[in-house]
């Protein structure tokens, strides 16, 4: 009984601090698109506007009425999944944002995955052969990843794997060849080439994808090597460890039975932050790759003061992340008895 | 005279980069009996235990003999040690709250010991794991073993630490400093309980204490380190005859109940007493 109503407590309590994080989020996207320098008003009705029509338009954003009424118009807003016309493409901005978000996702879930599948393992190579040639192999190497510019590398490697040694595609989702063949049902297009039944689309996607993920995936195993490592040292020095190498355990064995099983959680905590800040977009990467992705439409809007389309990308991401955290919080939960 | 345990002479060890040898010229030999390892911090008696298990990674060991029940340790590959290790040697380490795997349920850490060596299902490895928790008197061992070491007091952790490094049966059980991380009103009962099966089993034993009256009690034999070094070996019911200045320091620093209140006296450290001495 007392077990079930402490979950419960804490489940509300959780659910409590999202909620509040997801105001605070709120205030902060309004307090953006109210008090940036650039005016709502005189982006709509242009420059050139008389004094009449700017007023008019004032009144219609509602801008003439004290700032709590237009918070709350705007909350009404956000939960009626209103989020206004971009000024930039004259859509409006939920229809932009999701045709935009798959190229980021597909980007970004590809990159996750060779960052982890890289970070994951060299970091635990790195902890276990610790001030070897092992470590400063893999310290190098991360440390590359980190300090290299992603645009300087990102034009590198299409100069190499492109343009010289014709290994990947070039620039772009797929090749101009395939433009239109397939319908956007997803707006996956590894996903849609497959439902459309167009294989060679699906390939030619995965060849234009593979590069620019590797690079980012690489720079953010850099992160992941990092901190992989030092959660491993931790473990590595436990007393636990001892027990384990007494009973006759290996040390290949005490190091994946008894210590990566306790750096899970710490893992799936910091491979979330690093998938959040990919979905982000990566807009040196997605500039470089004319990958038509999130970061490239935030930036681009963010440029001309379009304050509609960037209140809503703040807000995405702000939403991106305290579903990630959510995610790590529940993943927690599953992997360490000691938070039941 | 039958074959002893274990057989050492003048194991020498130097941490890798260290300046000095943390332990010199330590000898001993060990039947199935019970010998105690006293010494203040520092003075390499742990260092002893671990270089017997051989699990002393970054330190450089040297040793004339070391030898287990006639197999010679030095010259052991690390694959035949890891035949040996949990199997017919293991160590009782200090704190089960640092020495038991916190994400681990305390059933499957006990059974790990017994997997590892013989080749049995994970029931039979369970059954004979909820055999050992009864015998270290755990009262309800199928709750224990579905337990974390969280959810388990520290005489309880050193009681399943017990059954882990006993299972497998060894003929050498060294105990590092077993009971110096619980309280005082458990310490006596897991203290008996390692008593009574090491002497049922016939197992040789170690245990490495820096508590005088704890090895009285619980020992036939005693060494007394200083600085890396044996200066002592003395039967545990002689202690109060023992001879050298460094434990007879060592005795006169203990307090006692119902004794003079003046302040106890201070240890005496010579350097010399690390040099050479004649037992």
């Amino acid at each position: 009984m007392l077990k079930n109503r402490i979950r419960v407590w804490s489940l509300s309590s959780h659910l409590g601090s999202i909620a509040a994080t997801l105001v605070g989020l709120l205030v902060l996207t309004f307090a953006i698109g109210r008090f940036m320098p650039a005016d709502p008003a005189r982006a709509m009705v242009g420059e050139d506007a008389s004094r009449e029509v700017y007023e008019q338009a004032v009144r219609d954003l509602g801008l003439d009425r004290p700032v709590w009424q237009q918070f709350l118009h705007y909350l009404g807003d956000v939960f009626t999944g209103n989020f206004g016309h971009s000024i930039r493409t004259g859509r409006p901005v939920i229809e932009d944002i999701i045709h935009v978000m798959p190229a980021t996702i597909e980007l970004a879930t590809f990159a996750i995955l060779i960052g982890a599948g890289l970070g994951i393992p060299l970091g635990i190579a790195a902890a276990v052969n610790k001030d070897r040639w092992q470590d400063h192999l893999v310290r190098v190497f991360s440390l590359f990843g980190h300090s290299m510019p992603i645009f300087w590398t990102g034009m590198i490697a299409l100069i190499v794997f492109y343009a010289h040694l014709g290994w990947v595609g070039g620039s772009g989702r797929m090749s101009q060849f395939y433009i239109g063949m397939v319908p956007s049902r997803t707006g996956f297009l590894l996903i849609d080439s497959l439902l459309a039944g167009q294989p060679e689309v699906f390939w030619s996607a995965l060849n234009h994808l593979i590069l620019p993920a590797s690079l980012l995936g690489y720079s953010s195993s850099a992160y992941i090597t990092r901190m992989t490592r030092s959660f491993m040292l931790d473990q590595l020095s436990q007393e636990y460890m001892t027990t384990a190498r007494v009973k006759g355990l290996s040390r290949r064995q005490t190091i994946w039975r008894h210590a990566f099983i306790n750096i899970r959680v710490q893992l799936v905590t910091i491979v979330a932050l690093a998938y959040g800040s990919l979905l982000e977009g990566a807009v040196l990467i997605e500039t470089v790759f004319a990958w038509p992705g999130f970061g490239q439409y935030l930036t681009s809007n963010l440029i001309i003061g379009d304050m509609n389309a960037v209140m809503t990308c703040v807000l995405i991401v702000g939403v991106i992340f305290i579903g990630l955290n959510l995610l790590s919080d529940v993943l927690y939960r599953l992997f360490d008895p000691r938070t039941k | 005279m039958e074959q002893p345990i274990l057989e050492v002479k003048n194991l020498s060890i130097r941490y890798n980069g260290a300046p000095a040898d943390a332990v010199r010229g330590v000898s001993f030999t060990l039947g199935r009996e019970r010998l105690g390892i006293v010494g203040e911090s520092g003075s390499g008696k742990s260092t002893v235990g671990r270089a017997i298990l051989r699990l002393l990674p970054s330190a450089k060991v040297s040793a004339d003999i070391m030898r287990f029940e006639g197999t010679d340790l030095t010259a052991l590959s690390e694959a035949q040690m890891l035949k040996l290790r949990g199997r017919r040697m293991s160590m009782i380490l200090q704190d089960p709250k640092f020495s038991l795997n916190p994400i681990r349920r305390v059933g499957h850490q006990v059974a790990e010991a017994y997997l590892r060596h013989f080749p049995v299902s994970r029931a039979e490895a369970k059954a004979k794991t909820l055999e050992m928790l009864a015998a270290v008197r755990i009262r309800d061992p199928e709750r224990v073993h579905d337990l974390y070491p969280h959810e388990i007091s520290g005489g309880m952790g050193q009681r399943v630490m017990i059954a882990m490094m006993l299972l497998a049966d060894p003929d050498l059980v060294i105990a590092d400093e077993p009971t110096s991380a619980l309280d005082v009103t458990v310490r006596l009962q897991v203290l008996n309980i390692l008593d009574g099966l090491v002497r049922d089993r016939g197992i040789g034993l170690i245990m490495i204490s820096h508590d005088l009256n704890l090895v009285r009690n619980f020992c036939d034999r005693v060494l007394i380190m200083y600085g890396g070094r044996v200066v002592e070996t003395i039967a545990a019911r002689d202690l109060d005859q023992a001879t050298h200045p460094y434990t007879r320091g060592l005795l006169a620093a203990q307090p006692r109940i119902g004794g003079p209140r003046a302040p106890l006296a201070v240890l005496d450290r010579r350097p010399e007493w690390t040099e050479e001495f004649t037992q």
